[in-house]
């Protein structure tokens, strides 16, 4: 078990969790919209020759949105002043799903603190035409209708009815915060598509070959966006990669930042 | 007592419900059939303007991508009813402001309609149900919040007289807001608010506007109208009048016990259609987190609404009236004691299946045999003496009320 600490950061009246894990070059993690991910398996193979710095979005396990958060926007700016606050040089920056369009927008203002750029089954952008459904909807998928389209494996998933009452509760108040950071419009910003020409720091989009949630396809015209990426799919996987084949993402990680 | 006929305007007509997954959002529009639906409008019709020659008011909402309401636009139904009917008071409970863009454009509407009625308009406004959002593509947390700035917005577009005035709030935006026409009535129509809590009822009492309240029932409806007489007495420094409250139930007056019994049934297919999967009756952030989680686990359908339920036991609760005028007339006044005392009665008295004969017959025992004794229990109201008979009655137990929503706001 590689060494840990957590702390809280206050930013303006906006307090973050933040947790530190290992030792080693930074890799900012920021999560999706299913909450941290700093307890999962792929995280502690990485820690071991990284710093995995994970803070909490507001509005997330149990944490309050702040009353003057409206959307993505406010989580953007909130993450540039941690990030100054936190004085990273030559991090790595990785984000998962909705994480991963947090991390896309950071890296179009300036990559000036960051070494290269990981996006896992990442949102976005939208690359096709108003009545394409480029991005399943989440919020109005049946509960068996969100497995399916979540996960290769279903048994890995968690199940709500073996879930304390606290636990069920923090899993209410995530999808606020996901509603309120992807609700309208649906998981993009219309402008990205046209600001990402601006990454100029080595990217890799690693995928889940499953993933119904953004197809391959969408993770294939992301990266055509983005200068000189490139995209790993990892097979037997759906949206959550990392979790599905945790050895096999932290090698296709490790192996890119390494690199 | 001021009686409102209400009927949600159902298209019943549909395919085994285990067939669908919900007859809200999501059911197709294949199933409606484009000739039914022009009977049915003209027979609903024909129902409100039945209510205003017996001398009831009338009350109608809408509901978007169901086949519970068939009214996706409850202005235009209201815009007929103005020119149709005479004599009635027309409420609108209401305008999903939280879900529509601009309430510029609801305030106008409402204001042509008070214009054309002569003054007849009493205006609701609602956050509305959780499946509504996802028609509106709203996202609901924080709708109760977005309502209060919807109605500030109307408020003053119906009682600024001077030209355009400037809006630029945290959801809406008019920089030149100045309506023609301007409402008939002054300064604006009666306002009326759904609350479904002590917390949200104080929140309407404070604007003195009329609280209104759907099947509560004898477990819920104290909390709610003590919270209101209470935050009234605060605000105002005054007894509420008793026409500040309003309480919705469901309402079958038959010539016999059986009949009003009989159509009763029928009146109970509001509640037992309700099919809604919880992706659209929790949709994120329009429960508190608690709430959700017990949706989530599948002990609550979200609906605020049973969708398994007898008559006996809705009767028990006091969400139905139902039997002779006799026995209709001891169950609301029974209700209305416990509660200490409403001056408004909104009566679903048409659901489902139900037949314009059967509709008809009950309105008109209701409105010659009961009503008046109802005006009669109204008219004697006294603040202090009310509160006594409330206080002689012993809170109501042994209802079960995990079946039902904690905040059922229309």
């Amino acid at each position: 078990m590689t060494s840990e600490t957590s702390s809280m950061v206050s930013l303006r009246g906006v307090d973050m969790p933040l947790i530190r894990r290992g030792s080693g070059p930074p890799v900012l993690v920021l999560h999706g919209g299913d909450g941290p991910v700093d307890h999962l398996p792929f995280a502690e193979r990485i820690s071991g020759s990284f710093e995995l710095l994970h803070p909490t979005h507001p509005g997330f396990d149990g944490t309050p949105i702040p009353e003057h958060f409206d959307g993505l926007q406010d989580l953007i700016f909130l993450y540039l002043d941690l990030i100054d606050s936190l004085d990273l040089q030559d991090a790595i920056l990785v984000g998962f799903s909705m994480g991963g369009w947090l991390a896309s927008e950071i890296a179009v203002m300036s990559t000036g603190r960051f070494s290269k750029l990981v996006l896992v089954d990442s949102v976005g952008i939208k690359p096709g035409g108003p009545f394409d459904r480029d991005i399943a909807d989440v919020f109005a998928l049946s509960v068996e209708e969100l497995l399916q389209a979540t996960w290769h494996d279903r048994s890995l998933a968690p199940l709500h009815g073996q879930m304390t009452d606290a636990e069920l509760q923090i899993i209410a108040s995530d999808k606020i915060a996901h509603g309120l950071y992807t609700w309208e419009p649906y998981m993009h910003n219309p402008k990205l598509r046209y600001r990402l020409h601006r990454i100029d720091i080595p990217t890799l989009l690693i995928w889940g070959e499953n993933d119904g949630i953004v197809k391959t396809e969408y993770g294939a015209a992301l990266r055509d966006l983005i200068p000189g990426a490139r995209m790993s799919v990892i097979p037997e996987a759906g949206h959550h990669p990392h979790i599905e084949q945790p050895g096999e993402f932290a090698a296709r990680f490790l192996d890119f930042v390494s690199g | 007592m001021r009686a409102w006929f209400f009927t949600e305007d159902a298209y019943p007509y549909l395919p085994d419900a285990d067939s669908y997954e919900s007859i809200r959002v999501s059911l197709p529009n294949k199933h409606f059939d484009p000739e039914t639906g022009a009977d049915l409008y003209n027979m609903y019709l024909d129902m409100w303007c039945a209510a205003d020659e017996m001398g009831l008011n009338i009350m109608n909402n809408e509901h978007h991508q169901t086949a519970t309401c068939m009214v996706p636009a409850a202005p235009i139904m209201l815009g007929i009813l103005a020119r149709e009917t005479k004599k009635a008071r027309l409420l609108i409970l209401g305008n999903p402001v939280s879900n529509r863009s601009q309430p510029v454009r609801v305030a106008e509407e409402m204001a042509l309609i008070d214009v054309l009625s002569r003054g007849r308009l009493e205006c609701g406004f609602v956050r509305g149900v959780p499946y509504e959002t996802a028609p509106a593509n709203v996202f609901p947390y924080r709708g109760t919040e977005k309502l209060w700035e919807a109605h500030d917005l109307i408020i003053k577009a119906w009682s600024h007289h001077e030209g355009p005035f400037n809006f630029e709030g945290r959801w809406f935006h008019a920089r030149q807001v100045n309506i023609w026409p301007r409402p008939f009535q002054q300064p604006h129509p009666p306002v009326w608010i759904t609350m479904g809590s002590a917390g949200s009822a104080a929140q309407v009492a404070q604007r003195g506007h009329v609280g209104a309240v759907f099947l509560a029932g004898y477990p819920k409806i104290r909390g709610i109208f003590d919270g209101y007489r209470q935050a009234y007495s605060d605000t105002h420094g005054k007894d509420m009048p008793i026409d500040r409250l309003a309480y919705c139930a469901l309402i079958s007056v038959g010539r016999t016990e059986k009949e009003g019994l009989d159509v009763a049934e029928k009146l109970l297919w509001y509640m037992t259609s309700n099919k809604v999967p919880p992706q659209f009756s929790n949709p994120p952030g329009y429960h508190a987190p608690a709430m959700a989680a017990t949706i989530m686990r599948g002990n609550n359908s979200g609906t605020g609404l049973p969708t398994a339920t007898t008559l006996t036991e809705q009767m028990a609760r006091g969400n139905v009236f139902a039997g002779t005028p006799d026995q209709v007339y001891g169950q609301i006044k029974n209700f209305y004691e416990y509660c200490g005392g409403f001056g408004n009665l909104m009566m679903m008295s048409q659901a489902g299946f139900m037949t314009f004969e059967e509709t008809l017959t009950s309105m008109k025992l209701f409105s010659e045999e009961v009503y008046p004794r109802l005006k009669e229990l109204t008219a004697g109201y006294d603040p202090g003496e009310m509160q006594e008979i409330r206080a002689s009655l012993p809170d109501v137990e042994n209802i079960d009320v995990s079946a039902l929503g904690s905040e059922f706001v229309r």
